[in-house]
């Protein structure tokens, strides 16, 4: 195996607009928002970044294509923009990018910027999207609450839960949620909610409800690297450096081979482990202090509990129950609301995740700030639990 | 001797209770009360003509992968999806019949399904092999009409060859007259009627007894002799007029179905020669007649394997498992007969690329993939490199038809969120009895009718319509398979 990224490369700023339903800002704004903290933290001009990476998921609406929307936002000093796009973990890819480039000695900083102007369709929910032309020929007509609830159904029958009791291990999910984004200034939705409310919203796609499903939020996160010999030498202390950068994407075995059972993400599975080994974590349900993961739905979260090797498999549902990932739980999940509540502008997730990371790390998380945390861990997912990219990222305090 | 070697029907799940649409109507005609008895098959919103042939031809051939003795196929109906384009055709690819099947659409007036059947029988005598006449028709009428309470929607399939017959043919006769009882003009979505009493009186009472007595003289068979007379008609009393006049038995007049399923136009004279067949015995003889533009009608002689040989479901089977529908909306809604709020997710464009189509067309049609030859690996869709995680075999695939396996729910959803005709919109991920799995729509399934290792079969549906350019989209489905859901539990009990 290669020598992996661990402690070469260092976070020196990261930023991230308010998400939400941000009538008044395009993705320019967006972008601005999220470029300019993170440029105000680095304490860098333009001039020294040497390259970016730009991720942001759907064409049809919003951003465009190509390089040029961030560069033209930021009015970068016509440096390399390279455009990422790989579902919902696009955030990460550009991330990953970005740090590639400094470990590689291409750049010395490098600058990843996220985004997605969701709120510009006329409806609620993501925009219905463009599959090509094979797909919607033969492809079920769903959405991604109606993908992601197939998961349930497997998880079940798999592990004799009975609906209800999961019903009310993905209703704490959500519960849990809320009650951590609610101490977020920048989440979407920062409202309490009750597992009443929960249980009895309305019917998404079976067995999800309106409170298993995600915010579709605008929004836009950034991050500068650097070496951190580099980083020093700007100034910075207690450094946060990368420990392990995973992506796995699924080769149509979940979708054409009958060895998968439809009940977690095989994908994750693979990139965990990768992250653990590049990180030089053994026990990541000890060693990992917290965690930001891919809850698109409260399905989703509970089943990567288990993908991520912190909870055995088939008693995730449990330990979300018993109140393990919550805020006063061993390992604290979406502490920031997570995409449930601070929010889910799809090309901005992965790089809102590390944000949230990052501010846990340096201490600097305000009302909702962690003790003592060494290593966080995000996990950022796109596509369906059949067919999926998934990146398991891990980054934490330089020498941890 | 040239005679039916098979048969099949098909007659879908819902059944519009004529009440309750009669009730919805008696404020603007009250005469709708006085029809407002039994039931009548409606489609799913994602069954068509060809869809429905596509079952009915299910059910004559049943359920193994050579089809090879088909050579020819005649389809009639006068609601095709398509003007032009083969629609014959595309029911020979979901069947995966042979590239050398000759197809051929019959349409254009009420008797075109036993025209197909005519025409089956002639290929057959002209020896190309076994041909397979197929009907579907799905009625379309306007709100509150009295063709919206006559009507049905159903399918029938009958197989001829010379080998091996169920009832040999043994007489024929027809005429034309340009008798126009009602027209539908190219483009328009209705019929335009004439009055009944003329039908009547001038139409099947003065051209159909002719045509029988010349069929029988034709088969030298005397009109005492006949056993089963099928004439559809929706007019009382009509059939057994006709019978009388031609010196048929009283007690040889089939019920036309109307009860359970309606009048299925072009297809109603195939659908009750396949229900009558189900109970046939050896030696009895059928004459089957239908009026349109004239009349043709056709003498069969029941052999000793009537007896024994069966359908995969008949069209009594299909009428076993239906399900009351009350919701006349739902009836509106199915049939486009009123303009309903979408919303901006039906807005997505459904253009079909044919280039695509046709470079997957037997993944598409026929639910065709692939099987490794290497390590037997079986997967949807066929692929150069194999899915198998152990041997990613390379051009070791075979065509492999899924269409016919049994297969069960591994996962599910009903999605509220996602457009759906018929919501909520289920679907989930298959797996097939002998390997493969396909991620698919479910139809024909209300909430609660499913969970994880339900039992499906597949059904050819409707996949999606293009509106904009007027191309209907079709595609493989699963449907809850409730006779291996019953046998399954009959074999745990």
């Amino acid at each position: 195996m290669a020598a992996g990224i661990r402690d070469k490369v260092a976070i020196i700023g990261m930023g991230c607009s308010k998400f939400g339903e941000r009538w008044d800002a395009g993705p320019d704004d967006l972008m601005v928002e999220a470029y300019l903290e993170a440029m105000g933290e680095a304490g860098i001009e333009p001039s020294q970044l040497d390259a970016a990476w730009f991720s942001t998921h759907i064409d049809e609406i919003g951003t465009g294509k190509g390089g040029t929307p961030m560069s033209l936002a930021l009015r970068l000093p016509n440096i390399a923009v390279t455009r990422v796009e790989n579902f919902c973990a696009s955030g990460s890819e550009a991330f990953r990018g970005a740090v590639y480039a400094v470990a590689a000695g291409a750049a010395d900083i490098a600058v990843a910027v996220g985004v997605e102007k969701l709120k510009d369709t006329g409806y609620g929910g993501l925009p219905v999207g463009n599959m090509g032309t094979l797909i919607p020929q033969t492809s079920p007509n769903g959405s991604a609450p109606g993908n992601f609830a197939q998961l349930a159904s497997a998880y079940r029958t798999k592990h004799g839960v009975s609906k209800e009791d999961l019903k009310r291990a993905i209703a704490h999910v959500s519960v849990k949620s809320h009650a951590n984004g609610s101490k977020n200034p920048k989440a979407h939705l920062r409202n309490v909610v009750t597992e009443e409310q929960v249980l009895n919203a309305p019917m998404i796609a079976e067995p999800l409800g309106l409170f298993d499903c995600c915010g579709v939020s605008d929004g836009a996160a950034a991050a500068i690297v650097t070496t951190p010999e580099i980083a020093a030498a700007l100034g910075h202390k207690d450094l946060v450096t990368v420990k392990a950068l995973q992506l796995s994407v699924s080769n149509g075995l979940e979708s054409q081979h009958n060895s998968w059972d439809g009940s977690y993400f095989h994908t994750a599975r693979i990139a965990a482990k990768k992250a653990y080994k590049e990180a030089g974590v053994e026990k990541p349900r000890e060693q990992i202090s917290m965690i930001e993961v891919h809850d698109c739905f409260s399905i989703t979260e509970l089943v990567t509990m288990e993908d991520l090797f912190i909870s055995e498999e088939g008693k995730g549902w449990s330990d979300v129950l018993n109140g393990f990932y919550d805020a006063d739980g061993k390992v604290p999940c979406q502490i920031d609301g997570g995409l449930k509540c601070f929010g889910h502008p799809i090309g901005a997730s992965g790089l809102r995740m590390l944000y949230e990371m990052y501010l846990q790390l340096k201490g600097r998380a305000g009302d909702r700030q962690l003790a003592n945390p060494k290593l966080g861990l995000t996990h950022n997912l796109g596509g369906s639990p059949s067919t999926n990219v998934c990146s398991v990222a891990i980054i934490g305090q330089q020498g941890a | 001797m040239v005679g039916i070697t098979g048969y099949g029907g098909y007659v879908p799940r819902l059944r519009l209770q004529r009440a309750a649409a009669a009730k919805a109507n008696a404020w603007l005609n009250p005469g709708l009360m006085g029809k407002s008895k039994g039931e009548r098959a409606m489609a799913n919103w994602d069954e068509d003509a060809i869809t429905m042939a596509v079952e009915a031809a299910r059910d004559a051939l049943g359920t193994g992968d050579d089809r090879s003795r088909v050579k020819a196929l005649f389809f009639g109906t006068t609601t095709a999806a398509f003007s032009d384009r083969l629609n014959a055709g595309i029911i020979q690819a979901a069947l995966t019949l042979e590239p050398d099947t000759a197809c051929f659409d019959v349409t254009g007036t009420q008797r075109a399904g036993l025209s197909a059947l005519a025409n089956a029988l002639n290929a057959a005598k002209a020896g190309v092999g076994e041909a397979l006449a197929v009907t579907g028709e799905r009625r379309k009428a306007r709100a509150a009409s009295a063709q919206e309470m006559d009507g049905g929607d159903a399918g029938a399939a009958i197989l001829v060859g010379t080998k091996d017959t169920l009832a040999d043919h043994i007489g024929s006769a027809v005429t034309t007259a340009d008798f126009v009882d009602h027209f539908r003009g190219s483009g328009e979505e209705f019929d335009y009627a004439w009055e009944e009493r003329w039908i009547r009186d001038e139409g099947f009472a003065k051209i159909v007894p002719p045509v029988i007595k010349a069929a029988l003289a034709n088969a030298k068979i005397e009109a005492a002799a006949v056993d089963v007379f099928i004439l559809p008609t929706t007019f009382k009393g009509v059939a057994e007029s006709v019978a009388k006049k031609a010196g048929l038995k009283p007690e040889s007049v089939k019920d036309q179905l109307g009860a359970q399923v309606g009048d299925s136009g072009a297809a109603h004279a195939l659908v009750l020669l396949a229900h009558a067949l189900e109970t046939a015995k050896a030696g009895q003889v059928i004459v089957v007649a239908q009026f349109g533009q004239g009349c043709e009608a056709h003498v069969f002689k029941t052999t000793r394997k009537i007896e024994s040989w069966k359908p995969e479901r008949g069209v009594s089977g299909w009428l076993a498992d239906g399900k009351q529908e009350t919701n006349y909306m739902k009836w509106l809604v199915f049939n486009g007969l009123v303009e309903w709020e979408k919303g901006m997710r039906a807005e997505k464009d459904n253009k079909t690329a044919l280039t695509t189509l046709y470079r997957n067309n037997d993944m598409i049609l026929g639910l065709v993939g692939g099987r490794c030859t290497e390590t037997g690996t079986v997967q949807f869709p066929r692929t150069r490199i194999s899915v198998n995680p152990n041997n990613a075999a390379v051009d070791t695939q075979e065509p492999y038809k899924f269409a016919e396996k049994p297969a069960s729910i591994l996962s599910w959803s009903a999605d509220n969120l996602t457009y759906a005709m018929s919501p909520p919109n289920h679907y989930g991920m298959m797996v097939f009895d002998g390997g493969g799995r396909i991620f698919m729509d479910i139809t024909d399934v209300d909430p609660g009718d499913v969970d994880s290792g339900t039992p499906v079969r597949m059904v050819f549906r409707v996949k999606e319509w293009d509106d904009r350019r007027g191309f209907t989209r079709y595609f493989w489905k699963a449907q809850p398979d409730k006779r291996r859901k019953a046998s399954a539990k009959a074999a745990a009990e």
